[in-house]
């Protein structure tokens, strides 16, 4: 094709296309290409299951014309992700899912996003954080462990995942409320974790449930308690007493699990996308996955789950000042 | 464990159904291991959403077979265009290459994907005799064994080029820098990026190889004006079995590398310093050290077992523990929790026939995988008779798709043409890349391990020695950095340092 | 090849300053907890520029009187460096699939003076089916332009 003749063709085509508009505006928005799902994190992490789940079940029951494309942008700590999908201003063919990188990183490494920039379409759930320690160690329960890593004086290893992120937020603040120091030795993925401390290379780990709990049904791992206000209601769980219960300090943290579309998303573009997602968080292998990790379902979209995120990042942002992990 | 289980398994796995996926998957596989840059990582992730849709076991078998296809498909690539489809196979580029130029593309092929299937073979009968018991050693595996065993491996490798030392020293110097570009997670700082949004996700190494190799050797073919010789190489489909009577003597290097892929690979990231490692003792043992680099056979063998062995071995803790061995066992990880299964040591207990399928799908894996790329090697040597004015342009849009499809990111593309630039340059200056590679492979891996031993210990090196395993691997690492200065002087006499722009001698 | 191997040297060496900069500014030094972020970039860096040197030395002293590339030479290099350089700023503007179609007829043409007919067979296959394994059947998105946008990609 002589580039002249491809672009004349385009021209009619566009203009023939520009032609056929109005009608079709009027129906509901629908995809017209791919959709590209982006993870500012790694493969196999958490956010990433998530995101190939999601891409699964739309493929399984046929709940989009377009197929969906998990393209994995983890630079920076997320940053790479967030800026990219920053950057497809309006593209309505364009989402991310998030962690709560999507705070963290901005705050420590400076950064220039913010989750204002992007178009807040749904929550899909949040991710419950537990202490664990070895099932050889004699520590029962958390009050034991506290007062052990008090009596070692600042010689207990915490383990968890990345620096100044979600892990050392949780590991800061339970310093901070009991008057301990543990060495936080950071690593790159929640299950590398979880093995360290069923190795005994580490005395403890903050892990979410579905990071350790193969390694606790084999009696490898304890879990000491849940940093949430109340239980995990689910059968196997809900012997975990909360944190609150352990030790009598407040120390809640859960994990965004989210989708966020593009900068100024077209509003019949973010509509479908809901209508779309909640007919997976609907779906049964989605609440299984949810059941499984011990995920809380926490579907909320709207002014609801705005005024929600602009809370968690205010939290946030008290939580690194009080820890000292903002960027200097 | 026992042979009913493993019976168990291969009723799974012998099922036509199953049959049809493996072969499916190896197909799949050696196309995306072919290509650089799709690795079996990529591949893998790709395809997860359509396994949806099928049982669980049919589905591992399915993303088994696709890696099992990549890790035969990595060295394709490389030894046709030196070119590594897959980071494992760098190492094989290093005689595989010069070998196709010489017009022996269907021996070294041959002797790759048999050693694969070796070192797979090897990989799998261990696992199936102890994988609860190997899993408890991989548990012993805290950061400072992990740092001594990265240790090792450079250590291993290092010493064994001639050349300009201050040279070679600078590759290595480049490659720790490239590495270090990015996050660093131990800290969350962003080191070396200079604000660019662009380096924050640093250097892939995969983008690296596909320049500093793949169109670094484009640029010094057309320098020197010849084609490869490919075109008289003389293909004729006993290639296979006449390199199969070569083999045998090659035994020791088949073991040693099966046993040092099989050890490396049940630790994350082990596949690929594996295969360097591999390489390096093959040189090491040999009794002609001076011919590697120039077209050596043992050169081939030596990394690829590695390679297979560790690729299979990385399976182990991913079923065992929960943990990947290797980024694509990451992702079929990701894979088994969104098939309603619980990866970890519960496994075998709850789904013996998941368990035990798949294991015994290794075996018919890697047994159809040996047999259809074999069945290959003719047509893949042929490759090399397309014309140059057609390869070249086809080799270098082929390297950008790989440069690109790594992270989706045009800077790769940039990366790689800058790389490839970097790579004529070095090469035509006598500066060696392969430390550079290995210096960039290893450096992310081993400077966190190091840093998390140190924090562990709370700044003492002591913790390095006082354990054990890593004590031990630490004393051996340490006596092969200092072997060369003992040996120098021999060393010197033997095998003279080759001259600048001798530029098929790709000794690293 | 002296003036070669001194401009690399010096390039090698401003590079290792640019680490020391940022290096500085991450700290260098060895806290309790083993080194800080630049600890180790920084030592690089600064082995780096003194390899550097000692190259600078080396080539001033002894260097074999060929020259790093003749014009000879060049030319082919050059005329593969040229389109592919065209060709990323292709797949820039206009996408990989356009962009490696033109360059492939082109180089084909112009280097290998291959007949119109395989120049079209390859040209146009080779993106096609590219598009079809990437796009269609791995979904994996590749750098797109307003062809594809045309298509409804």
């Amino acid at each position: 094709m002589r580039p002249t003749r491809g672009h004349l063709a385009w021209l009619i085509t566009a203009l023939t296309l520009w032609a056929l508009l109005p009608p079709a505006a009027h129906a509901a928005w629908e995809p017209t290409k791919p959709i590209e799902l982006v993870i500012p994190a790694g493969t196999g992490g958490g956010a990433d299951q998530m995101a190939r789940l999601i891409a699964g079940i739309a493929e399984k029951h046929k709940l989009s014309p377009r197929p969906i494309i998990v393209v994995n942008k983890a630079g920076g700590a997320g940053a790479e992700g967030f800026l990219y999908v920053k950057g497809k201003k309006g593209d309505a063919h364009t989402i991310i899912i998030t962690l709560s990188n999507l705070f963290t990183t901005p705050l420590h490494t400076g950064v220039p996003f913010s989750w204002k920039d992007l178009t807040p379409i749904t929550r899909m759930a949040l991710d419950q954080f537990i202490l664990w320690v070895n099932a050889e160690t004699p520590y029962k329960t958390a009050k034991e462990y506290l007062a052990a890593v008090k009596e070692k004086g600042g010689t207990m290893k915490m383990a968890g995942t990345g620096s100044a992120q979600e892990d050392q937020i949780i590991t800061i603040l339970l310093e901070q409320s009991q008057g301990v120091k543990f060495i936080y030795v950071p690593f790159k993925g929640g299950g590398e974790v979880c093995v360290n401390l069923v190795g005994n290379h580490v005395d403890s780990t903050v892990n979410n449930p579905i990071e350790c709990v193969s390694h606790w049904k084999a009696g490898r791992v304890r879990p000491l308690a849940v940093f949430d206000t109340a239980r995990i209601p689910d059968a196997d769980w809900k012997d975990i007493p909360t944190i609150k219960e352990a030790i009598g300090a407040d120390i809640n943290y859960l994990m965004l699990r989210g989708i966020f579309g593009t900068p100024d998303m077209p509003k019949e573009a973010v509509e479908w996308y809901q209508g779309f997602l909640k007919k997976v968080y609907d779906s049964p292998e989605f609440k299984e996955y949810l059941s499984r990790g011990a995920l809380k379902p926490s579907w909320l979209t709207g002014s609801d789950y705005v005024s929600w995120l602009q809370g968690a990042e205010q939290l946030h942002k008290d939580l690194m000042t009080k820890g000292g992990l903002l960027k200097k | 464990m026992g042979f009913e289980n493993l019976l168990l398994g291969f009723q799974v796995a012998l099922q036509p159904h199953n049959l049809m996926v493996a072969v499916v998957g190896i197909a799949l596989g050696t196309v995306i291991g072919v290509l650089p840059g799709l690795g079996g990582a990529n591949g893998v992730a790709i395809l997860l959403p359509l396994t949806f849709t099928m049982p669980p076991t049919s589905a591992i078998i399915l993303l088994t077979s696709l890696y099992w296809g990549a890790l035969f498909g990595g060295a394709i690539t490389s030894i046709l265009f030196n070119i590594p489809g897959e980071p494992w196979s760098v190492a094989t580029t290093f005689d595989g290459f010069p070998m196709a130029r010489r017009g022996e593309g269907g021996q070294a092929l041959t002797a790759a994907f048999t050693s694969s299937f070796v070192g797979a073979l090897f990989s799998v009968v261990l696992i199936t005799l102890f994988a609860p018991l190997l899993a408890e050693v991989a548990l012993k595996f805290g950061p400072p064994e992990f740092f001594a065993i990265q240790l090792l491996t450079f250590s291993s490798f290092i010493g064994l080029g001639g050349g300009n030392p201050i040279k070679s020293l600078v590759s290595i110097l480049l490659g720790f820098i490239l590495a270090s570009v990015g996050l660093d997670i131990v800290t969350g700082a962003l080191r070396l990026t200079f604000g660019v949004t662009e380096l924050m996700k640093g250097f892939d190494f995969i983008v690296a190889v596909i320049g500093l190799f793949g169109i670094g050797e484009i640029l010094l073919t057309m320098e020197e004006g010849l084609s490869f010789k490919g075109a008289s190489a003389r293909i004729n489909p006993r290639v296979v079995w006449e390199t199969w009577k070569t083999l045998p003597r090659y035994w020791r290097t088949f073991v040693r590398g099966s046993m040092i892929g099989f050890w490396m690979g049940f630790k994350p990231g082990g596949a690929t310093p594996a295969s360097f490692m591999s390489y390096a003792f093959a040189k090491r043992f040999s009794r002609h050290p001076e011919r590697f680099g120039k077209g050596e056979i043992e050169g081939v063998v030596a990394p690829e077992t590695a390679a297979h062995a560790a690729g299979v071995a990385a399976i182990l803790p991913m079923i065992t523990l929960g943990i990947p061995g290797s980024p694509t066992a990451a992702v079929m990880l990701g894979g088994l929790i969104i098939w309603g299964l619980q990866p970890g040591p519960m496994l075998f207990k709850e789904r013996p026939d998941f368990v035990w399928g798949l294991i015994a799908s290794m075996y018919t894996g890697n047994v159809i995988g040996v047999v259809m790329v074999l069945l290959f090697v003719p047509i893949f040597a042929a490759i090399l008779r397309i014309p140059f004015g057609m390869l070249t342009p086809l080799i270098v849009a082929v390297c950008a798709i790989g440069a690109y499809s790594v992270h989706s990111s045009m800077i790769d593309i940039w990366y790689m043409l800058g790389f490839g630039v970097i790579g004529y340059v070095f090469k035509k200056l006598d500066y060696p890349l392969a430390p550079l590679v290995l210096a960039l492979v290893l450096g992310d891996l081993a400077e966190n391990a190091l840093r998390q031993s140190l924090i562990m210990s709370q700044g003492s090196l002591l913790i390095f020695l006082n354990r054990p395993i890593s004590g031990a691997i630490t004393a051996v690492a340490l006596f092969f950095f200092f072997l060369p200065a003992l040996s120098l002087g021999r060393r010197r006499l033997k095998a003279p340092p080759a001259p600048a722009a001798s530029h098929p001698d790709h000794t690293p | 090849m002296r003036a070669a191997n001194l401009i690399t040297a010096a390039i090698l060496a401003a590079a290792g300053v640019l680490v020391v900069v940022d290096a500085v500014r991450l700290g260098t030094g060895w806290g309790t907890d083993g080194p800080q972020s630049g600890f180790f970039p920084f030592w690089l860096a600064v082995l780096l520029i003194g390899c550097c040197l000692a190259i600078a030395a080396q080539a001033v002293r002894l260097t074999l009187p060929v020259p790093f590339v003749t014009r000879k030479a060049l030319g082919p290099v050059l005329a593969v460096l040229g389109p592919a350089a065209g060709f990323v700023v292709l797949t820039q503007a206009i996408g990989l699939y356009v962009a490696s179609a033109l360059y492939m007829g082109f180089y084909m043409r112009w280097i290998g003076r291959h007949s119109w007919a395989a120049i079209v067979a390859v040209a146009i296959g080779f993106p096609v089916a590219t598009f079809f394994v990437f796009e269609k059947w791995f979904l994996v998105p590749m750098p797109k332009g307003p062809l594809e946008t045309w298509l409804g990609y």
